[in-house]
């Protein structure tokens, strides 16, 4: 199931339509074969956890998703005991008439009362194939939980003091995502192997867009990712990632659009921009911008 | 990026060599890479065919590198390096003259507080100051904590800098969403539950948790310009004081920037354990010691760069400078709002309050006077106190209070 090759891996993900560039390619190829964790920062809507997704497909195999927090605690990433179903069983046998306290401790706490979060989770293969898990947004956690998972990414096991130690069949394929909120610690980074996803260039993000947003005509699209590219040379606070010029062109089709006018661009902007003062700049340049599009996108051509 | 097919006409023992001084030439270029790292690319190089120079290089980049900052200079490395290895020069030579190229970083040497970069050449010439005698009488430090900075002799400038590491940091606690097993806020169900098991199921005894604290990440952005530079001395080993007190207490949010006409990063360079020779270094990258000042410009580059990646978790942001700005107020007053909605408090530090009769007149501090939480001096031991103190007792910022 795991390629056996770069280009197979490349091949394999641009059949699952991620377009993906040689390094992604490499990194992703030997996070699967070394059985290391793959860390990818880049600015947000650059793909990193579309990529995960895709990953998961590809493999054949389901994908098991922690969304990190300030907090997150145990009770939330690994396990929790199922309270309001254990006080029940104990009122159950002390009207059996159980009166062995060491049985009645050996019931409660067995596997069936036992909720299974994420971490756990991906412990389990299920027909033999163990599960890709993405640790969302790991910069959104705080360093209790990052030193607990240094250790989960190393031992591949959690122990439950009430029920034993739960031990993977098979490691997950473990891929973490970070937006650089705050800086990871480096003893989890190197852990890892580190991938940095930069904005696509012309031609990728123009296949990109393609792919994703069926019924996009050729010209309209050519001049959709041009803009894009030259908007993200200006001073902006947030540049628009590619999740952004997937937005743009589909709503540039809700629209009936058919080539980019100043008009349509301003009125558009907002699938575009999130911050009110990058809109503001923007429409006084959008003029000035489709000019330097239009004559990008004929040299590109 | 590398030759067509060199590194497989070696045997592979010969590459693992050159695998490992290559991350040696990474670490001697500052490029911090662990024998884990190292193991990782050997074992990445087996997998891949390694006469594909692209997928040769991006499993070095994808096991040794881990941070964004070091790729240019990673890549300058693995260049260099590499392409030589290829051409199967004399490799002794190589390292050479490949070390030869790289920023050597600056020998440690002995620096006095009088000699610190921006004051002018000929001072380091000067014989070195001699140590105070730290049985400082009660009335005579008190006199010195009143001092202005400005005033002070070499001597008691070094008295007041041994001082400053005397100061006894607590900034102030933010709530957290991590929970501790104290305190009486949520039921703890897990505890509760288990010792209920002892009164056969009867939650006899509750178990309760509470909301964790930790200080509050604190970001300094000091003025390095000319007219602040008398004060960027103290300021920065004030700064210096702080890092290492809270590296101390295992808070690892400390921040320090510098601006002038750029905006510098020197976090890094604040860690280290000794002063001058962190103070040296900060004099290295900092390029606009003494120079003008554009604040607004430099707002911007630290909200477009920086905030995000550094403002979370209820930041308090301390800007020092005299608020003498060359660039436009408007701008200054724009990056300022920016700067105080993202953040829990920004406090502005003006060395120049502590002279009589003086008024914030400037164009730059009045336009970005209606955006500072809290305006407080810096020019003198006991204004730094009250900094301390002030950080220890922050409360809510009212909401829209300059309407």
């Amino acid at each position: 199931m795991i390629p056996s090759s770069v280009e197979e891996t490349q091949k394999a993900l641009e059949q699952h339509r991620y377009i993906a560039d040689k390094g992604l390619s490499v990194a992703v190829f030997l996070a699967l074969k070394l059985g290391r964790p793959l860390l990818l920062e880049g600015e947000p809507g650059v793909g990193k956890t579309e990529i995960v997704k895709v990953l998961a497909e590809m493999l054949g195999t389901r994908l098991i998703r922690l969304q990190c927090y300030e907090g997150l605690d145990i009770s939330n990433a690994v396990y929790e005991w199922d309270y309001a179903r254990q006080m029940l069983q104990i009122r159950l046998l002390e009207a059996s008439g159980e009166r062995d306290q060491g049985r009645v401790r050996h019931e409660v706490f067995s596997w069936e009362f036992l909720l299974e979060r994420p971490l756990l989770q991906a412990l389990k293969s299920v027909d033999g194939k163990a599960p890709v898990l993405l640790i969302d947004e790991i910069d959104r956690a705080d360093e209790e939980f990052e030193a607990f998972l240094l250790e989960f990414l190393s031992d591949w096991q959690i122990t439950i003091p009430e029920a034993g130690t739960v031990r993977a069949e098979k490691p997950p394929v473990v891929v973490i995502t970070s937006n650089r909120t705050r800086e990871i610690h480096d003893a989890l980074k190197r852990r890892c192997l580190y991938f940095w996803i930069d904005y696509p260039s012309f031609a990728k993000e123009y296949r990109i867009v393609r792919e994703k947003v069926p019924g996009v005509p050729e010209q309209l699209a050519r001049q959709i990712v041009a803009f894009v590219q030259e908007l993200r040379k200006e001073d902006l606070y947030k540049a628009p990632g590619v999740a952004e010029t997937l937005d743009w062109a589909a709503s540039l089709i809700a629209l009936d659009a058919t080539h980019l006018e100043p008009q349509v661009v301003e009125e558009t902007l907002g699938a575009l921009l999130k911050y009110q003062d990058d809109v503001v700049k923007t429409k006084s340049m959008a003029h000035g911008l489709l000019e330097q599009a239009e004559a990008a996108a004929v040299s590109v051509r | 990026m590398i030759g067509r097919d060199t590194p497989s006409t070696l045997p592979s023992g010969h590459l693992l060599a050159h695998v490992v001084r290559f991350t040696r030439l990474l670490r001697e270029g500052g490029v911090v890479v662990t024998p884990g790292q190292t193991m990782t690319f050997a074992r990445g190089l087996e997998q891949i065919s390694i006469l594909d120079a692209d997928s040769f290089y991006y499993t070095a980049r994808a096991s040794l590198l881990t941070r964004r900052e070091n790729l240019e200079h990673f890549n300058a490395l693995f260049l260099r390096f590499w392409q030589e290895y290829d051409r199967q020069n004399s490799l002794s030579d190589l390292f050479k003259d490949a070390l030869g190229l790289l920023p050597r970083k600056p020998r440690p040497r002995p620096m006095e507080l009088a000699s610190v970069p921006g004051s002018s050449e000929g001072e380091s010439n000067q014989p070195p100051i001699p140590l105070v005698d730290r049985s400082l009488t009660y009335s005579h430090s008190e006199l010195l904590k009143r001092r202005s900075f400005e005033a002070m002799s070499p001597e008691e400038l070094e008295a007041a800098r041994q001082m400053l590491y005397r100061l006894v940091w607590t900034p102030q606690e933010r709530r957290t969403r991590r929970m501790k097993a104290t305190g009486k806020e949520r039921l703890d169900l897990r505890k509760s539950f288990r010792s209920s098991l002892k009164h056969q199921g009867e939650l006899v005894d509750l178990k309760w948790r509470s909301r964790k604290t930790k200080p509050r990440p604190i970001i300094a952005l000091a003025d390095v310009s000319g007219s602040m530079e008398r004060y960027s001395r103290m300021l920065l080993h004030f700064l210096h004081a702080f890092s290492i007190e809270q590296s101390r207490q295992g808070v690892r949010q400390i921040e320090t920037f510098t601006f002038g006409t750029r905006l510098t990063r020197i976090t890094r360079l604040m860690k280290k354990r000794s002063v001058d020779g962190a103070l040296a270094e900060v004099g290295q990258a900092v390029k606009d010691w003494s120079g003008g000042t554009r604040i607004g410009a430099c707002l911007h580059t630290f909200n477009h760069t920086w905030a995000r990646r550094v403002l979370g978790r209820g930041a308090i942001v301390l800007v020092i400078s005299d608020g003498w700005d060359q660039g436009e107020p408007q701008q200054l007053a724009f990056e300022m709002e920016r700067l105080q909605k993202s953040c829990y408090r920004l406090i502005w530090l003006n060395p120049l309050i502590g002279t009589p009769g003086y008024q914030p007149l400037t164009r730059g501090l009045m336009a970005a006077m209606p955006f500072i939480d809290d305006f407080l001096p810096v020019h003198n031991l006991s204004s730094l106190e009250m900094l301390v103190e002030a950080l220890g007792r922050l409360e809510r910022r009212a909401s829209n209070w300059y309407g």
